[in-house]
């Protein structure tokens, strides 16, 4: 049996009346990449948001990395990494500073630091650019980098909320080959993103509508079963449903 | 810990970076003393006065003919009462007047001591100065021509009064004046951006997602920010002992303690104006329009509180800037020591451990 990485069972978030989340369950194993897509105010950052431990949960059980959402949030913080849809590095540091930076809120040794990050400016092909700031840099490589630290501590999940954003279609392959990386290398991706040709690209996806997880399988196996040629199709069969606005 | 520094060190970065926050932070001040101190210390020419001669004999005409030959001052009037004499102050016609008693020459010549009264409008303690200077001037100079050479057989002896503001407030008033104005902008409205910064850019979401303590955020944001006001504190004292010839009366050491407690002060304001804003303008809207004019017009520098109808003289009681003045003024420049301070220290530390309790509660509930 493989093994899981975040369990939910019925996790719940409510706001008085209105289920942001309601009642979702679905497991995610190591190394896995699921994709967690969803149309705008389906739920998916609130559901993000708990398993990160930036919100608690109404009722429902869920652990993230072996640890209760509940009560072991700040042993969630240190196993996971996290990139959010904004860029999310600081455009008037340096490469470098920006990496030692997030290496060292996470704990991360001065001499691994040091290492890691020679290691990364190598594989990213950015050794003219390790003392311009992040703000110069085009955004292709910005969310690269984005990417690289957000896994830069080695956590055992990371977190991709609509990481390709704005970004040209060649970046965004490279970018899914550092994703496949890091999932060769143990790191479980949880991803959100409106890019169907992307969900394609996932291991097994989740489709929530109106804070419910309507379908979850791999790609193929949900087209076969809503007999569509591709995950648009799919998609569009799915939200059609939905009661909730935007 | 460990984090913490690397922490504070970024932010350290951040400022550095950032050119006009610098500009901001120590341009300031060197413009504001500068213009403070040297645009109300000019020379006054061209003064209106106002003669007011009881004695019409001929010390006194002689006196008066001295005041009309100089440059400083222009006499158009004389008047016979008091009340004139006020009335004229009124209207802003004049600002000093001079008043001859109805014995001067008699006095002069049988007792060889007379008494000429200057009076200023003290509502301008700079020009009022000045003038009584010049007047002083004036009459020393026509004493010194009635005596003989080494002899001092008659003497005339200047009496001043100001009206309005007769304590002579406000000539050394703004330096404290302007360290409360300063701390106060550079302290909460940089930190209340740098923090509403992080929320803007998307940053914050990491850093709560990350491992790092939510109240360390707040902690190594405000640090960079304490040790650079202290640096411009520093700065202020500089200026003003160096180029405005300002004496420091008090102990050095408890003006610092005291501007790290309004530092700190600043710094609770400024973090809870960044837990009600989502937006850097918003921040710096608030920061300045919500703490600079207060500040600017309740510590009572540039208009005494004293003049003020009571619910603005109530209100001022919550700017924490008046206190912070009312210290600074006692020990900087009146040479006074703790035991006359410390009511108003106590006021300001209250202040300070409301606002940062606060502050810091509204932060946790934000992240659940």
């Amino acid at each position: 049996m493989e093994e899981k990485v975040i369990i939910c069972k019925e996790l719940t978030k409510s706001f008085g009346d209105f289920y942001a989340v309601n009642k979702i369950s679905f497991d995610v194993n190591k190394g896995e990449i699921f994709g967690f897509l969803g149309a705008n105010g389906a739920g998916k950052t609130t559901a993000m948001r708990m398993l990160c431990g930036l919100s608690f949960p109404t009722s429902g059980e869920a652990t993230v990395a072996g640890f209760n959402v509940y009560k072991q949030q700040d042993s969630i913080k240190k196993n996971i990494g996290y990139m959010s849809q904004k860029f999310s590095l600081y455009e008037n540091l340096t490469v470098l500073e920006n990496i030692s930076f997030f290496g060292g809120v996470y704990g991360v040794r001065k001499k691994e630091i040091k290492e890691r990050s020679e290691e990364l400016i190598q594989t990213l092909g950015l050794q003219n650019e390790t003392k311009k700031l992040v703000g110069e840099l085009p955004l292709g490589w910005k969310q690269k980098l984005a990417f690289s630290v957000a896994i830069f501590h080695k956590p055992k999940i990371v977190f991709l909320d609509e990481p390709t954003g704005g970004v040209d279609p060649l970046t965004r392959r490279q970018f899914w080959d550092m994703i496949y990386k890091a999932a060769d290398e143990g790191i479980t991706v949880f991803v959100t993103t409106h890019y169907m040709d992307e969900a394609e690209y996932c291991n097994r996806i989740s489709i929530m509508v109106d804070g419910r997880v309507e379908a979850l399988d791999s790609p193929g196996k949900l087209k076969e079963r809503f007999s569509a040629d591709s995950m648009d199709e799919v998609f569009y069969k799915l939200a059609r449903g939905a009661k909730r606005g935007e | 810990m460990k984090q913490l520094l690397v922490f504070i060190r970024k932010e350290f970065f951040h400022v550095f970076r950032d050119r006009r926050t610098l500009l901001i932070m120590f341009g300031l001040p060197v413009v504001q003393i500068v213009l403070f101190g040297f645009a109300l210390s000019s020379e006054v020419k061209n003064i209106d006065i106002i003669i007011y001669d009881n004695a019409k004999d001929v010390n006194s005409t002689q006196i008066i003919n001295k005041i009309k030959a100089s440059s400083y001052f222009i006499m158009d009037k004389e008047v016979t009462t008091y009340s004139d004499i006020e009335k004229e102050f009124k209207k802003g016609d004049a600002k000093c007047a001079l008043v001859f008693p109805a014995n001067f020459g008699s006095d002069l010549v049988a007792t060889g001591k007379a008494q000429v009264q200057i009076i200023a409008d003290g509502s301008d303690p700079n020009i009022a100065k000045t003038v009584v200077n010049y007047i002083t001037a004036i009459v020393s100079d026509y004493q010194q021509e009635i005596n003989p050479a080494g002899q001092m057989q008659y003497k005339i002896n200047p009496e001043m009064r100001m009206l309005y503001n007769e304590e002579q407030n406000g000539s050394l008033n703004f330096i404290p004046g302007v360290m409360a104005l300063i701390l106060m902008i550079v302290c909460t409205a940089l930190t209340s951006v740098s923090i509403v910064k992080e929320k803007e850019l998307g940053t914050m979401e990491v850093l709560l997602v990350s491992p790092f303590k939510p109240v360390l955020v707040l902690i190594s944001k405000a640090v960079p920010y304490l040790i650079l006001s202290l640096a411009n504190f520093t700065l202020i004292l500089f200026l003003s002992v160096y180029v405005l010839d300002v004496e420091i009366k008090g102990s050095i050491f408890l003006l610092f303690v005291e501007s790290t407690l309004f530092i700190i002060t600043c710094l609770s304001l400024g973090l809870l104006i960044s837990n009600a804003t989502n937006s850097q303008q918003a921040a710096l809207l608030l920061s300045l329009m919500g703490m600079m004019l207060p500040t600017l017009i309740f510590t009572g520098f540039l208009m005494p509180l004293e003049n003020m109808p009571v619910p603005f003289q109530v209100i001022s009681n919550i700017v924490p800037a008046r206190w912070y003045y009312l210290i600074i003024k006692s020990v900087m420049l009146k040479g006074l020591g703790f035991e006359f301070v410390w009511k108003e220290t106590l006021v300001l530390i209250s202040m300070t451990v409301v606002l940062l309790s606060i502050a810091l509660k509204k932060f946790k509930i934000r992240l659940q």
